[in-house]
């Protein structure tokens, strides 16, 4: 492979990563507010159905992913009515809703399979494209790309640098101290759980207009369930998270090219890769060598590697919250 | 700031938690609140701290009636309360703890907020590091960091939930300073609600005494211990008639025992009951008997000493191999630590069961089951789940489940939470259990009930157990010094 194919594999690493790293800033908010929306897979078959349908109906892909957004906001919507306001469980809604919107996407999706529609135009960033390496990687790509990097530092942003986000993170960690500081903690959780699943909504629609581009039966299953597993491997953080997926993406090329030079292995074994990968960090990660590790350390690295290094739910996480 | 209550009343049901309580405090003073547990003390302080709505009353605050309809809200008119285990954010730095409420700006200021934070820390003496994690912070510190909250806030009236558990000896100092301060400097009003009364007596000018839902008086500090621990519990009764029985040989043996916890050391423990004898462990909670109880259960090893069963060393012997050499431990949570909520009575029989089978006999449990549930008077099916019982009934289960023959019974506030007819029958049963040989031992909050019910009371007071009085002859005025940590 020369260095321009080995560019082109990088940039569409990238490209493939952009819906998961969506779809993972959305889960993370929802899941550091306290609520675990576990409907992920059926929600993203759901908004990329309907993604691609209103784009091919209307021929406009901007009207595409606010429809998708919306399909988004109602499932998650759901998830938070059940659990906040009538005390169900959110892991058995999340998970009703995930095999409902499988069946019910193919359902209504059934007389738009394999059309083509609207699609994401490329638009290169005139200048910042031309940069060695990176140009090509992050600048060269469409709107879809652009929006995922971005969302990734404003999500790490308003988690760790604003008053609603230490609102938001309070009423994932200890509601009732939340609560003391004048927090209205349900609301903060209606409020994330739907925005986040306006941004899974957007990540099903980015795969149907722009990565996998068109609709067919089960077209985005698997990935709802990988972005919630990313959500766990990226510790809870935007960043770690938008790592994780440009890593699974990566795995994944690197088991294609791995499958091209072994033709004798089953390809099935190289897709467990990624996940097998996952599983050694996440061991590796909460292990007592960690700690050895940064307790090792010179003293003042010790504080933030172990913020970066430590993974840990928030303590709320799927728990009910009543005032007083 | 002065801070009037008016006949405060909040009803849990039938339940008065408080019942017309008024009282008065003035600023620039510091106030005790004591009282037994469900005393009422709690459900006053969260009423006075916005936690909770009072069913009826009014809360003054300079004159001016106050309406909380949140913590939050309280604090912003200057209530603040500091809880045993503070409200704060464990996974948090400690300047983003400090932040979270703080303003609704969206950016967070942190330049400012860590001079702040540094600054008022110092002020009372406490040492801060804000870019700490909380969960690095000791019981201590992190309750300074509440405190620092309330204050930065605009607390000018702090209530402190029995602050001085599980932190050192010298940040209680350091506690007490700033209690002082605040009050003698800044003419804050301070409300400490304790159970340990040499702290009350140190520290307060003033004791409000709950008792039962209500204020049974109030009395200038400091006095004389036993005059406030006969506030608390009433006046002692006469001893009910009781079945006089025999007493058999030596069951229970401590000898030196002695328990080390982090908050706590219970110190050279000797202690003989014997096949018969009910004995009773007075004192105010977390004085240390429970961890002697626990001890005895297998559920807490020794620090050192011994403990003989029927003459057998059993030191350091698990619960389970306890359990199957007769000894029976019934916990104060019956929900939480005896029974599985969503299992039936039948299901819980079969789990008690010393036998263990692969197939299960179901209708010869069921049986067994319906035997025990007559012979306990429990009002429920062999089917019924064990939450949908009443909580005498949840006791007469536990009770049910106890295999027979016991050499000892260790028994958590047997009766805590049961009306007077359920509370009557629950010590038949126990007094049923002392014919077959079965030693009793047991911890109450309830003055009466250990003297009612026991031959012999011992008294725990920070850690140690007193000399054993015989509960026939014992006064009040001896337990009340006893209770108060004088021999």
């Amino acid at each position: 492979m020369n260095d321009s194919q080995l560019i082109a594999v990088l940039a569409s690493i990238v490209l493939q990563a952009s819906p998961l790293i969506i779809a993972v800033c959305g889960e993370i908010m929802t899941e550091r507010s306290g609520v675990v929306n576990l409907s992920l897979d059926g929600t993203m078959l759901m908004s990329a159905m309907t993604g691609f349908v209103v784009g091919l109906r209307t021929d406009n892909y901007w009207l595409g992913f606010l429809a998708a957004a919306v399909v988004g906001m109602i499932f998650a919507g759901i998830v938070a009515l059940g659990s906040i306001r009538l005390g169900q469980s959110q892991v058995a809604i999340g998970f009703v809703l995930a095999l409902l919107g499988d069946d019910l996407s193919a359902f209504l999706g059934q007389n738009y399979t394999r059309m083509s529609g609207a699609v994401v135009p490329k638009a290169g960033i005139p200048l910042l494209k031309d940069l060695p390496v990176v140009g090509p990687l992050f600048f060269d790509q469409n709107i879809v790309v652009y929006f995922a990097i971005v969302l990734v530092f404003v999500t790490w942003w308003w988690l760790n640098r604003t008053q609603a986000g230490l609102q938001l993170r309070g009423a994932g960690e200890r509601p009732t101290a939340a609560f003391a500081r004048g927090v209205n903690v349900n609301r903060v959780r209606y409020l994330y759980t739907i925005l986040g699943g306006a941004l899974v909504g957007i990540a099903g629609a980015a795969y149907s207009l722009n990565v996998k581009i068109g609709w067919s039966d089960g077209h985005v299953r698997g990935f709802g369930w990988i972005a919630l597993a990313i959500v766990i491997f990226g510790g809870w953080s935007p960043i770690r998270g938008a790592f994780g997926a440009l890593l699974f993406g990566a795995t994944k090329a690197l088991a294609t090219v791995l499958q091209r030079a072994f033709p004798e292995v089953s390809v099935v074994a190289f897709n467990a890769l990624p996940w097998l990968l996952m599983i050694l960090v996440l061991l590796a990660v909460g292990s007592d060598y960690t700690e050895r590790f940064i307790t090792a350390m010179p003293h003042s690295w010790q504080r933030p590697l172990r913020r970066v290094l430590r993974v840990s739910p928030p303590m709320a996480l799927g728990t009910a919250f009543h005032e007083g | 700031m002065r801070v009037e209550l008016r006949d405060i009343r909040k009803y849990f049901g039938a339940v008065k938690a408080n019942d017309g309580i008024s009282l008065t405090l003035e600023p620039g003073k510091i106030y005790a609140l004591v009282g037994e547990n469900g005393a009422g003390k709690s459900t006053l302080m969260k009423i006075l701290s916005g936690y909770q709505p009072p069913t009826g009353g009014d809360i003054l605050l300079d004159g001016q009636p106050a309406r909380f309809h949140s913590p939050a809200d309280a604090l912003a008119k200057g209530v603040g309360m500091l809880y045993q285990d503070p409200l704060d954010m464990p996974p948090f730095r400690v300047i983003d703890n400090y932040l979270l409420g703080r303003d609704r700006r969206l950016r967070l200021d942190y330049k400012s907020a860590r001079a702040e934070l540094v600054a008022l820390a110092s002020r009372y003496g406490f040492a801060i590091d804000p870019n700490a994690t909380i969960d690095s912070l000791s019981m201590g510190e992190r309750q300074q960091l509440e405190l620092v909250r309330l204050l930065a806030g605009g607390a000018q009236v702090l209530i402190l939930d029995e602050p001085t558990t599980g932190i050192s000896a010298e940040q209680k100092e350091i506690l007490f300073e700033s209690m002082h301060k605040m009050t003698r400097e800044e003419g804050k009003t301070v409300i400490l609600v304790s159970h340990k009364l040499e702290e009350v007596q140190e520290l307060c000018i003033y004791a409000y005494v709950l008792r039962r839902g209500k204020l049974v008086g109030g009395q200038e500090l400091p006095c004389a211990s036993e005059a406030l621990v006969e506030m608390m519990f009433g006046q002692l009764p006469q001893r009910s008639r009781r079945p006089a029985f025999t007493l058999g040989t030596p069951v229970l043996e401590l000898q030196d025992v002695t328990i080390n916890t982090y908050q706590l050391t219970v110190p050279d423990v000797n202690l003989t009951v014997r096949a018969g004898e009910v004995f009773g462990f007075a004192g105010l909670e977390g004085s240390g008997q429970r961890l002697v109880l626990q001890a005895c259960a297998g559920l807490m090893p020794p620090g050192k000493g011994h403990v003989r069963l029927g003459g057998q060393d059993v030191t350091g012997w698990g619960y389970h191999r306890l359990q199957q050499h007769g000894v029976g431990y019934v916990a104060a949570g019956r929900l939480e630590e005896g029974l599985v909520a969503g299992l039936s009575l039948t299901e819980h029989l079969i789990l008690a069961r010393p036998e263990k089978q692969f197939f299960i006999d179901w209708p010869g449990n069921r049986a067994a089951m319906t035997e025990r549930i007559a012979t306990y008077q429990i009002v429920g099916q062999p089917e019924t789940t064990a939450d949908a019982l009443s909580g005498g009934n949840q006791q007469r289960l536990l009770f049910a489940l106890l295999n027979t023959p016991l050499k000892l019974l260790l028994l958590e506030h047997p009766t805590r939470g049961l009306d007077v007819r359920s509370a009557d029958y629950t010590w038949q049963l126990l007094y049923n259990r002392r014919a077959d040989g079965t030693a009793i031992l047991f911890i109450s909050a309830d003055l009466d009930e250990i003297i009612a019910h026991s031959d012999r009371i011992a008294v725990f007071s920070g850690g140690r157990m007193s000399r054993v009085v015989d509960a026939r002859e014992t006064t009040a005025d001896e337990l009340g010094h006893l209770i108060g940590g004088q021999a």
